[in-house]
């Protein structure tokens, strides 16, 4: 098995989230964006897991996966905030940290 | 190592089938059918029910035809031979030489539950078509329905523990969905809160049990059977080979058995069950006859060999199982005559009946206990449906016995006629089912030199036939009281009984219905309800005929074809055969004649050559004078309650009336039925709080002796230094340097101001080049 295939998928994966990340101006499409480079370690994580045949490799995809859910639900909750007290959640109209 | 072995036997060629070999579509229907009510269910003239229906009836077909073959196999078998189970399996994942199979263990106990459940299930989302039509949150109702049979019946034809742990966890999550379903009402949603921490509280134990398990056999299992110490035909032959440590398997199965103990409602963890039935009454059937409850029963019964070596059953000693199961039938029992709810009298009575079904399996009665698995199944489901048709039709949506029921027995012919039924057979009345799974169980536990257990269980027979003759006195006869005598109260039910009885608030969206039941006063209900009760009473009538002992061994037939028979086998012939190969039987074990069984090793001694998949166990001869007896307690019940229930109810005779409150004794009892043994309370207030408050409070002790001690002392010491420094170093020779790093800092700032432009985005464009460069130097340096 090679773990090339597996690597440029996470990598691809990887520049898609940074895409979205740098590119996309809705809050919950970014949010969406961080939960894909955080997969494409876990394929990262898992490919070489295998290649070494350990099971670390696991038990951390397993720990990034639990962590992610709890990142979502805040990051979601201070979208839904953001919402309730600008009715948008346009991350350009948020510029007030301007220094 | 088995040459010699192999060659003496007798080669037995098992039939198989179709059905048996595709066991395992049994939960794949329902569970696909899950994903259709969710995605399409909506958009459906009858909001997705059709989907579930349709799915337990697919599941039900198959169940029935694989129950069919595998009788057949069994037919085909020669008498006493070990017919193995349709074992497959399918690597699900698997790394680093640890596989984890998916698949099927198909025998007599898998096809019997199987069965029940399907046709449960099929029963009660027929009678759900009629009890929330109109409901908020139909679809999703039949969804969860569906998913939860489908949990149950995964858990049932699983191959290995972790399948066995999938459907176990699916059915925590549907019971907590299922219980909620009302949850505008706080009292619901608590109780689904406490069913499901409840059950996850015995949960950690299976996992624990599972892995102690999984690491003790795996070496063994794998090296004798070729299979993974997860599996369960591999467990089971490993508890009886005589490999396993004596710690190993006591502690893997005290493990285990303690989630039994949350999921089966048994002492001291029952106290989420009579919570639960806050769901709708059809989800408080499924959750109490075959699903659910039956889980950790069911856990005990197919783990059986690992049980029986590390609880030492039969070891001549009280082991922890019969203790918990006898300690649990009579506090449930004496629990049900304080309730009025006529729910939370099924409900603990479900506990007492678990509690047999423990104290069988406790106690070497296999098979009587897994088929009181079966009969009750049938009557409970029944007894439940009645009491939701009762407040569908009669009572206005109240569960209160003493408020809003009373003389149903005039308008509700149908569910007063199966309401009995299912009441003799609960209490174990001949020949109505019960009496054939529990007084078989009570007969066995003596028999096997529980004297004692024999006894708590005769006692919990008494309180049966005692409690169930209030609740059906109260329910059925004497004058019509509250809602059922047309009263519409529904303003003073909020209060009074805040979690039950309204389900019309929320339930039915369409007020008009309800205020049209209130002007027709109490009536039958409509064929969907009647129906599925009619059946469920036939079966509750006419199941226990399938292990009729008193009859003779003709009628043993939930015997012949569910109990496996402890014989010693090769274990080439077990290691996971696709299709009907049978398996060679070694035929130099001779079997010596005792009591009309053939008495094997297995169990009692380690086996030579080969391997046991079951334990010896022995079997009770039926005695009329015994099970007169039993009859005759059961009687005094009835007549005892019945006359309590009359002067009580009827003539509200002074010597009754009021007793606990002026006998102390009695008092003292009724206080403490009525606060549960202050089990709540010793786990809500004293368990939780008992732990959260010391450690808030060490924690604050910590912070302002230690902490502020430390940091004040800090402070003094500095203070003097500082001063030193302030006058010496700082005003000299410092504030030239800050001068001029301030300096320096405000250039860098205006020149790096437009950087910060608040935009997130450009914020993650730096991060990503940042790191991106990070990550160039440091291949850079690395190579």
């Amino acid at each position: 098995m090679f773990v090339n295939q597996f690597l440029i998928l996470a990598a691809v994966l990887f520049c898609i989230g940074v895409y979205g990340v740098i590119a996309r101006k809705n809050a919950v499409l970014v949010l969406m964006s961080i939960e894909l480079i955080l997969n494409s370690v876990n394929i990262n994580l898992l490919a070489f897991s295998m290649r070494n045949g350990s099971l670390d490799g696991h038990t951390f995809a397993l720990y990034i996966i639990a962590i992610a859910a709890a990142e979502v639900g805040v990051g979601l909750a201070m979208v839904l905030l953001m919402y309730r007290n600008r009715r948008s959640i346009d991350l350009d109209e948020l510029s007030e940290m301007k220094g | 190592m088995f040459a010699e072995a192999t060659e003496a036997a007798t080669e037995v060629a098992l039939k198989s089938g179709w059905f048996l070999e595709h066991a395992w579509v049994v939960p794949v229907i329902p569970a696909l059918s899950f994903f259709l009510i969710i995605f399409f269910g909506k958009r459906m003239p009858k909001k997705g029910s059709e989907f579930g229906v349709a799915s337990m009836l697919g599941s039900l077909v198959f169940a029935g035809g694989a129950a069919y073959q595998w009788i057949q196999r069994v037919n085909g078998a020669p008498e006493g031979a070990f017919v193995s189970p349709v074992v497959k399996t399918w690597t699900w994942w698997q790394n680093s030489g640890i596989s984890f199979g998916i698949g099927q263990h198909v025998d007599g106990l898998t096809v019997a539950i199987l069965l029940v459940v399907a046709f449960i299930s099929t029963l009660v989302q027929i009678y759900s078509l009629e009890y929330l039509r109109g409901d908020r949150r139909y679809t999703h109702f039949f969804a969860s329905l569906t998913l939860f049979s489908a949990g149950m019946l995964n858990m049932v034809v699983a191959e290995n523990m972790i399948q066995l742990i999938l459907g176990w966890e699916i059915m925590g999550l549907c019971s907590f969905l299922l219980i909620g379903h009302w949850w505008e009402e706080g009292a619901n949603s608590r109780a689904a809160l406490k069913a499901f921490f409840t059950t996850r509280t015995g949960d950690i134990g299976l996992l624990t049990g599972t892995a102690i398990l999984f690491f003790s056999a795996n070496e063994w299992t794998t090296k004798t059977l070729g299979v993974s110490g997860f599996s369960i035909r591999g467990l089971s032959s490993w508890a009886l080979s005589g490999d396993p440590g004596h710690a190993a398997i006591t502690m893997g199965a005290i493990a285990l058995f303690i989630a039994a103990i949350g999921k089966s409602g048994q002492f001291p963890l029952h106290t989420w069950l009579p919570d639960a039935m806050a769901g709708p009454t059809p989800v408080s059937s499924l959750l109490h006859s075959s699903t659910m409850v039956v889980a950790g029963v069911f856990l005990v019964a197919r783990l059986y060999p690992v049980f029986f070596k590390g609880m030492d059953i039969l070891g001549g000693s009280a082991n922890f199982i019969v203790v918990i199961g006898g300690i649990t039938i009579v506090i449930a029992a004496l629990l049900a005559f304080v309730q009025t709810d006529i729910k939370k009298v099924l409900a603990y009575s479900t506990v007492s009946q678990l509690g047999y079904m423990m104290m069988g399996l406790g106690a070497g009665a296999w098979l009587p206990a897994v088929f009181h698995i079966f009969t009750h199944a049938f009557f409970k489901a029944c007894l439940f449906l009645g009491a939701g048709s009762i407040s569908h039709s009669s009572s206005h949506h109240s569960f209160e016995m003493k408020k809003d029921m009373g003389g149903l027995r005039k308008f509700m012919p149908i569910t007063f006629g199966t309401w009995i039924i299912s009441t003799l057979a609960l209490c174990g009345v001949f020949p109505f089912s019960g009496f054939f799974s529990k007084d078989e169980i009570i007969d066995n536990v003596g028999h096997n030199g529980y004297n004692v257990f024999m006894y708590v269980g005769l006692a919990g027979a008494f309180l049966t036939a005692a409690y169930m003759t209030r609740a059906t006195y109260l329910t059925f006869f004497g004058q019509p009281r509250g809602a059922s005598a047309g009263e519409h109260h529904e303003e003073e039910s909020h209060d009074s009984h805040a979690a039950h009885d309204d389900h019309a608030d929320h339930g039915h969206n369409a007020h008009d219905s309800h205020d049209a039941h209130a002007s027709q006063g109490p009536h039958e209900s409509g064929w969907l309800i009647t129906v599925p009760l009619i059946i469920l009473a036939t079966l509750a009538l006419s199941s226990g005929f399938l292990n009729a002992l008193p009859f003779g061994e003709k009628f043993e037939n939930f015997k012949k074809w569910v109990e496996p028979s402890a014989e010693v086998v090769n274990p080439t012939g077990i290691a996971y055969v696709v299709g009907g190969v049978g398996e060679a039987r070694i035929a130099s074990e001779t079997p010596t004649e005792e009591s009309g069984h053939s008495k094997s090793p297995c169990g009692t001694e380690t086996p030579e050559q080969g391997v046991c998949a079951a334990p010896q166990l022995n079997h009770a001869p039926f005695k009329w004078s015994k099970a007169a007896m039993s009859m005759l307690i059961v009687l005094a019940g009835f007549l005892l309650s019945l006359f309590v229930c009359i002067q009580l109810y009827e003539k509200k005779n002074k010597k009754f009336v009021g007793l606990t409150e002026r006998n102390k004794v009695l008092g003292f009892g009724y206080k403490l039925l009525v606060n549960k043994y202050y089990l709540d309370v010793l786990y809500e207030k004293i368990i939780v709080r008992s732990i959260a408050h010391p450690i808030s409070a060490a924690v604050y002790w910590f912070n302002q002796k230690v902490l502020d001690g430390v940091v004040n002392g800090a402070g003094t010491t500095a203070k003097g230094i500082a001063g030193w420094v302030y006058r010496n170093i700082d005003q000299r020779v410092v504030d030239g340097a800050v001068n001029g790093t301030g300096s320096v800092a405000q250039g860098a700032g205006s020149a790096l101001r437009p950087v910060q432009s608040g935009k997130v985005n450009q914020y993650g464009a730096l991060l990503f080049g940042a790191a991106a460069i990070g990550a160039l130097v440091l291949v850079i340096v690395n190579t």
